[in-house]
Parts: structure tokens; sequence; C-alpha cells
């Protein structure tokens, strides 16, 4: 028989593990998602944040929430330039499916290169006043370590939600990625917006990094151990949903946490892509994929 | 053509001269600089062992730098030829094959970490070459080769020996723990001490109430924390790797994980990366450990030797303590070139016999190898983390804060028992 509180406890570590998730993998869900760029290198990006959060918070006593918000401007910008760097040498060019993968292979090791070369290739872990504290809600046990990870994913889902629902440039960029001719027409200009798209989805590594250093340690190679879990959350939710990659991320998030807890956490991986084929099976296009 | 002639004939004695000087060893830097002693190695200077395979990289130019100081071997300088194995066993039988065929180096070492030292073996033993190596866990177990010498002090039975004496530790309290909760990463190493600390529970009359491997890349371990401590064990003795460890141990803290004995073979808590971000959470862990800077493991050397490491860690981005790994670097260099002087041969075997016949004297203490290559008796440490009440790397290079609990030649202070009375 199955405790009760245990079962809650899984159910809660799998909601904020997958926030976290989510907040991983909202880049590659605007990048890959909306506008059909096969950014492998996004998860380097998010080590990039986790390294100058590492760097702000033993430097200058940062907090990583605040250093990953500070940050996302900078991300932005350097997102919009090697969007530029990638259109010009590719995609203008009508050679992005292979060689554009490529690209971003060479961005992936250059990033990861460059973080062995300026911080060596010890595991660096950030301080903050809430890590390592807990509160109870009855039976269960909530960890802020885990909590502020999946608050801040969540938040970041949303705002990223509403930006592309509401606002001008958010539209913009759900146009281009159905129908980039047509943008065109209308006056628009494709390669804007989608170095604007691009830039967001670079931003929010830089949040995503803050909330992967806080939750344990992290060292350059550690990157490529994310590139098949973001993709899965991101084919899993319906590529290009917002939304669709928040639900997903929660359920690859529970399905990890329940296994596990009660099945052994070796076969959580397992469990965890067996629903995204059978997820697939059903529906192709993702959760919410149209 | 008489001054041509003169010219030949001074020429023929500055050759003299200078062939005389070489032949004389007077001038043993130049005659080395034609002729050095090379040794040869891969080594994890990228990828996932980097921090280690760097660490253990500046001890052993440490070694050939003290070797050269003093003369060299044989009255030949020494040289390190080495290239960096990425981490990846792929790589080196090819880097083997180039420091053999193409280097020509004398000697061969191995890199760090089991997983590099498995495919370099059969070249080795095909060649029938003398393979000093580098903290492998069992990789002689099944070829049982006689030119292995695993400077590790596992002991003659690895995975058995390795995890015996957290599980001896922890059978010797009063009142004697009952269950067990055992957990490891899904790789080559925790895999190995899993099957060893099984034997050991039987042996031990231990009851395993919790057993159980989990991915490399688990992101959040307090599901199974938590599943741990729902069945409530006496000792829980966990293998992992080093960002495996700090998830544990925040888990642990976060879901209230209080067994009577928590710790085991964790690697990454004899670093300063983890010592100091954990803190005080490590109070009353127990842990293997090799080294630590207690009194009763003074050995000559060893203190001369980690000043000057740590002189170049930070600058290399390594380990600044440098407790782990770099001793034993330099250490089984040291067993190398004392077999070298001893049998004042290049000969494979019998620097092989040598090694096998003799203790020999190194920074880590007398080393003396078993019939596998392996320690002939095990001195693997237990260490518990007393007393921390700050993130201070400081208080890592003093005794008192990781106290020798284990074994009693060893022991540098009395374990607090259950886990709950040393936590703070």
């Amino acid at each position: 028989m199955v405790a009760l509180d245990l079962l809650l406890n899984a159910l809660a570590a799998g909601i904020l593990l997958g926030g976290f998730y989510a907040a991983v993998s909202l880049g590659i869900a605007v990048a890959f998602g909306l506008l059909d760029v096969v950014n492998i290198a996004h998860p380097v990006f998010v080590m990039l944040g986790a390294y100058v959060t590492y760097i702000m918070n033993v430097r200058f006593g940062l907090d990583p929430i605040l250093t990953g918000l500070l940050f996302t401007p900078v991300f932005y910008v350097l997102g919009v330039v090697l969007y530029r760097v990638y259109y010009m040498s590719f995609e203008r060019k009508g050679a992005e499916s292979l060689r554009g993968l490529v690209f971003f292979f060479g961005i992936l090791f250059i990033v990861e290169v460059s973080l062995l070369l300026a911080f060596g290739v010890d595991y660096r872990m950030v301080e903050a006043s809430y890590i390592g504290k807990t509160f109870q809600i009855g039976p269960v046990g909530i960890a802020f370590r885990l909590l502020v990870p999946c608050v801040v994913g969540v938040a970041l889902t949303g705002a990223l939600y509403l930006f592309l629902s509401r606002t001008f440039y958010g539209r913009a960029i759900q146009a281009v990625a159905q129908d980039s001719f047509a943008l065109r027409l209308m006056g628009a200009n494709p390669f804007r917006v989608k170095g604007i798209a691009f830039g967001l989805a670079i931003a929010t590594a830089a949040l995503a990094g803050a909330l992967l250093v806080m939750i344990g340690p992290v060292e350059p190679a550690m990157n490529r151990e994310y590139i098949g879990r973001v993709f899965a959350v991101a084919v899993l939710g319906g590529m290009g949903s917002i939304g669709g990659t928040l639900v997903a991320a929660l359920i690859l998030g529970i399905a990890e946490s329940l296994t596990s807890t009660f099945y052994g956490p070796s076969w959580s991986v397992a469990v965890s892509f067996g629903v995204l084929l059978l997820a697939l099976a059903v529906r192709p296009s993702g959760l919410f994929g149209r | 053509m008489r001054r041509n002639g003169s010219r030949t004939r001074t020429w023929a004695a500055v050759s003299l001269l200078i062939g005389a000087l070489l032949a004389s060893g007077v001038w043993p830097g130049l005659a080395g600089a034609v002729d050095p002693i090379k040794i040869g190695f891969g080594m994890a200077l990228t990828g996932g062992l980097a921090a280690n395979g760097k660490a253990a990289l500046i001890a052993m130019q440490l070694w050939e730098a003290d070797m050269n100081k003093k003369g060299g071997l044989l009255g030949r300088p020494v040289q390190l030829v080495y290239y960096d194995d990425q981490t990846k066993g792929a790589t080196v039988p090819g880097i083997y094959t180039k420091l053999l065929d193409v280097d020509k180096v004398h000697f061969v070492v191995s890199g760090y970490g089991t997983n590099l030292i498995a495919p370099a073996m059969p070249i080795v033993m095909e060649r029938k070459l003398v393979f000093p190596a580098l903290f492998g866990l069992a990789n002689n177990e099944k070829a049982n080769y006689p030119g292995y010498f695993q400077i590790m002090p596992a002991g003659p039975n690895p995975a058995v020996d390795w995890t015996a004496t957290y599980l001896e530790l922890a059978a010797r309290q009063t009142p004697k723990p009952q269950t067990i909760a055992i957990v490891g990463a899904d790789a080559e190493y925790p895999h190995n001490a899993l099957a060893g600390a099984r034997e050991n529970i039987k042996r031990l009359g231990l009851k395993t109430v919790y057993d159980s491997t989990y991915p490399p890349n688990t992101v959040d371990f307090t599901p199974i924390v938590r599943a741990i401590k729902a069945t409530n064990p006496d000792i829980v003795a966990v293998y992992s790797y080093p960002p495996d460890t700090a998830g544990i141990v925040l888990a642990a803290h976060e879901v209230g994980l209080q067994p009577k004995m928590f710790g085991g073979g964790m690697v990454g808590l004899q670093f300063a990366a983890l010592l100091t971000k954990l803190g005080p959470k490590l109070n009353g862990i127990v842990n293997y450990d090799f080294w630590v800077p207690e009194p009763t493991l003074k050995f000559p050397g060893i203190e001369d030797f980690l000043k000057r490491y740590q002189a170049q860690a930070e600058k290399a981005g390594v380990d600044p303590l440098g407790h782990y790994l770099p001793p034993w670097a330099y250490a089984y260099l040291q067993v190398l070139g004392q077999a070298i002087e001893g049998t004042k041969s290049l000969d494979q075997q019998k620097v092989a016999e040598y090694i096998r016949a003799n203790e020999h004297d190194t920074i880590v203490g007398k080393v003396k190898f078993g019939a596998n290559g392996e320690w002939a008796t095990s001195r693997v440490l237990q260490v518990q983390f007393q007393s921390i009440e700050t993130t201070d790397i400081g208080q890592f290079l003093k005794p008192g804060k990781r106290v020798v609990v284990w074994p009693e030649q060893y022991k540098s202070g009395n374990l607090i028992y259950p886990y709950a009375k040393a936590m703070r």
C-alpha cells in the first residue's frame, strides 16, 4: 500500500522539478518550436547563465535570481547577435538545416571550452539565505532550493505567454512562425521579428542558469545532460506552445518523481521518455501542438 | 690547406671534450636533453573527470621537476609525455599506441580513473609493460596481469575491501545496527562499490531495506531520499559522484533523513568545492578518504608537496586543497622512479619484479603491493566530519574537521554516534 504522505511529497517534488524543467526548456520552445531554429546549444547558454550567477554570487554576494534578472538583457543582445550571424551565414542562403545544426554544435563547444578555460573544471555552487531551508504544508515538505526555481519557472512561462499573446511583437513572432512570407506582405520584417524571438529564447537561459546553479553544483560539460531533456519537453508540449511546455515539463517532472519514489530511480528517465513516446503516438504534434 | 687542417683539429678536440663531459655525467642536463627517460600517459584534462585529471597532472609535473632537480633517473633527465584523453575511454588505445610507437616512451602509466585505465590494459598486457595505475577500482580483477600496480589503497579485494571499512565500523556500534539502505549512481564505480557492499552486508548480517541506483543526470534527489527515509534504515550507504553527492546531502537535510550512520562512498566530499559549499551540513557524515591533514597521517614529504601543489592549484582552476588525488599521482611515479633506480634498468620485467618485491617509501606512506597489483592490505580511511561551523576553506587545511575514525592504526578521534548527535 502506498503511503499517502509519500505520494503527496512525490507529487510536490515532481511539480517543483517540472517548474524548473519548464524554465530550462522555454528557450527551446521558442527557438525550435516557433522559429524552426535547432538551437542545440541552448543548454550551454543555460550553463553560461549559471556561471555568471556564480561569479556575481561569489564576488558581490548577489542573489542568484537577481543576477538572472539583471543578465537577461545581456543574454537577449547575445541572442539577437547570434541569430544575425546564423541568418546571414545559413538561413538567408537556405542552408540552415544541416549546416545550421553544425553551427550550433560549434557554438556549444566554443562556449563550453571557454567556460573550461575561464573557470576550470571544478564544481561550482552558489549561496543564498534560503538555500537549504524548508517548510511544511501538512505532511508535505517543501525545499526553497526547489520551490524558488519552480515559482520563477512558472512566472517566466506566464510572462512569455502574455508577451506572445498580448503584444504586437509577440503576435508578430507567432505570425512569423506560421507564415513568414505573409508577414513580409504585411510590411513587417521577418528577420527582425525572428531576431527578437531568438533574443528572448537566449534571455530565458540567463534565468534558467541561475535556477540550475541554485539546485546543485555545475561544471561546464554538464550542459550536454540537458540536451535530450529540454527537447523532450518542447516536443511533448507541442512545438511552439508555451503553455504546453509548462504542462509537459510538469508531466515529466511528476513522472520522474513518482518513479524515483515508488519504483526505483534508475527507471525514472525510461518512464519519462516512455510517456513522451506514448503521448506522441496519440498526438504526433505534441500535447498542445497545432 | 694548413689553415683548414688546423680548424678541423680544433673542432675534433671540442667534440671530444663535449663527448667526454657527456659520458662522465659532469653535464647531466645536456646529456639528458639528448636522451631523457620518457614516461607516457593519457590524462583526463577535459570532460567529466578533468577536475581530478588536471590536479593529478600538476602533481606529476612536480615529481618530474623534483627528479630533474636531483639529476634525473640513472643520470638521465625525466620527461613526461602526455595527451588529453577527454575522459573518453575510446581515445585511450590510440593515445597509448602513439606513446609507444611514435613518441617511443620508455614507460607508460595510467590516466585517472577506472573507466580510463581499462581501455589501456590490452595494449599494456600485449606488450608486457609495467603499468602503474592511478585510482582504478578492480581493473585487474579478471586479467590478473602481473605488471599492474594500482596506487589507490583499496586493498587486495578492491570492490569488497573498499566498502568494508564503513560497514564494519557501523556493525561495531552499540546497539548493533540491523537495517541498511544502499544507493548509488548508474555508473562503473558505484556499481562495483554496490556489489562489494552487498557482499559485506551479507557477511555482517545486516538486513537491506533499500537497494537502488539512479541515473547519472538526476536533478532532484528529494524523492530518492524520501523513499530511503520511508524504509527507516539504521545505516545509509551512498556511492555517488560529486554533483549527486551535493544533491543527496542537501536533500537529506531538507527531508530530515537521520539514520544512525550516513555516508560511505560519496565522491566529492574530499574536494574544496563541495566542502566549502556544504559546510556545517557535513557534520556527522562518515565517508571514505585516503588522506586528510590529521596528525596520524603526516608522512615525510607530504606537507612540502601540498604547499607546492596548492601554490599552483588556484591558477589552474583545480581543487585548492589537493588532499584527495594529487599525493597519489605523485606517489605512483615515486614508486616507478624508485624501481628504475633500484634495478638500475629500463627493463620492464625487472622493474615490475622490483615493485612487486619491495616496500616503497612515498609521500602517502609505505606502499606494498599484493599479488594482484593492489595494495597488500587495505588503507581506506573512514573520516567523520566534526565541528564544522562555517564554509571557510581554511578550516579544512587543519586537523580536527575530518577526523579519522577507522582504521585503528590511523585513528585520530572517536566516532560520534549516532549521526544526529554529530549533526548539531
